[in-house]
């Protein structure tokens, strides 16, 4: 016989990540979910972040990787505290990992938290894990094809980063298409052009990302 | 590889079901998947044939539906298949728009057997 279920799928992500949510809240934290492909430079713009932001607000950091710990050694080098998620093999952080990896932080001090996501552009996008905004990063050597590529990735996010924009005269990458492919899939979403290594565009980051932990931490 | 945890969850929703309704085998589960959405069904039911050893759920087959990725426009009022994922009305042009179906992933219904034979 045939039986009416009605039950929604990844109900045990969305239960989890709203208890994220909630523990995050009551300590007024911000968190941040960071995502990319492997090599776009996820902890080089960290670092930089933290760098700018460190002495308006109290910051920690969960990297995510499948193995290693090279990530976490290098942002806890910096004096920051950092836990290592090795996620053995599987190609996102869901939000039980995140609410298992708190209590190792202690939440009273902290302001900001970024995770540093898989670097992956399919995964991490299904998957809520508390964050009160989504950052995607796209640097200018992977190619300006892919929002097109992965529309979920960069449909969800709240700003997208044109990483490593220095890079921008030695590859084949048009600017303006990619502009028009988020302007396509995510309307609401800033757009900004970034080097880590020179600094170019930063400010502009910084100023956005400011007002929206701000928003936050100030309750 | 998303798809394992995602598969898990199938399976347990799928026996939690089939033991309310005092169920004895499940032959079918129908998933309403919508087109927005990063799954693969071939995955989740190669996972599914691992994950359900064992369990009343063993050997059933996925039914998986896509629902249409459709859009509704705050400008003209139109309500309109989504074209190649872009947040854009088809018929207007506006940018003015809602998702209204596409992002959907749930167990809608199960064939299942039970003891009095039905």
């Amino acid at each position: 016989m045939e039986i009416k279920v009605v039950k929604q799928i990844m109900e045990w992500n969305e239960d989890v990540s709203a208890q994220v949510r909630a523990e995050l809240s009551s300590h007024n934290i911000c968190l941040i979910n960071v995502m990319g492909s492997p090599g776009a430079g996820k902890t080089s713009l960290t670092m930089k972040l933290i760098e700018a932001l460190r002495d308006k607000y109290r910051i920690g950091v969960i990297e995510g990787d499948i193995a290693g710990q090279i990530d976490a050694e290098t942002i806890k080098g910096m004096g920051i505290p950092c836990v290592q998620l090795q996620t053995q093999g599987a190609c996102h952080i869901e939000a039980m990992s995140v609410q298992h990896i708190l209590p190792l932080f202690d939440l009273d001090g902290l302001d900001v938290l970024f995770v540093e996501n898989i670097g992956n552009l399919v995964c991490p996008a299904e998957f809520d894990i508390g964050e009160d905004f989504r950052v995607a990063l796209l640097s200018i050597p992977e190619g300006d094809d892919k929002v097109v590529k992965y529309p979920l990735m960069f449909s969800t996010c709240d700003g997208i980063v044109l990483h490593k924009y220095d890079m921008l005269p030695y590859f084949d990458f048009d600017d303006k298409r990619v502009e028009q492919d988020v302007l396509d899939c995510n309307p609401k979403a800033r757009l900004f052009r970034v080097s880590s290594r020179t600094g170019e565009g930063l400010e502009a980051f910084l100023t956005w990302l400011d007002g929206k932990i701000a928003a936050k931490v100030k309750g | 590889m998303h798809e394992l945890p995602i598969t898990q969850s199938i399976c347990s929703l799928a026996v939690q079901e089939a033991e309310r309704v005092g169920a004895t085998k499940v032959y079918a589960i129908r998933i309403k998947m919508g087109e927005y959405t990063d799954y693969v069904p071939v995955i989740i039911q190669e996972y599914f044939n691992v994950v359900s050893e064992g369990t009343l759920a063993e050997g059933a087959v996925l039914e998986i539906e896509t629902v249409p990725a459709t859009l509704r426009c705050r400008a003209c009022g139109a309500e309109r298949r989504m074209e190649k994922f872009r947040m854009k009305c088809p018929a207007c042009g506006s940018r003015e728009v809602e998702l209204l179906t596409g992002r959907e992933f749930y167990i809608d219904s199960m064939e299942v057997e039970t003891d009095d034979g039905d």
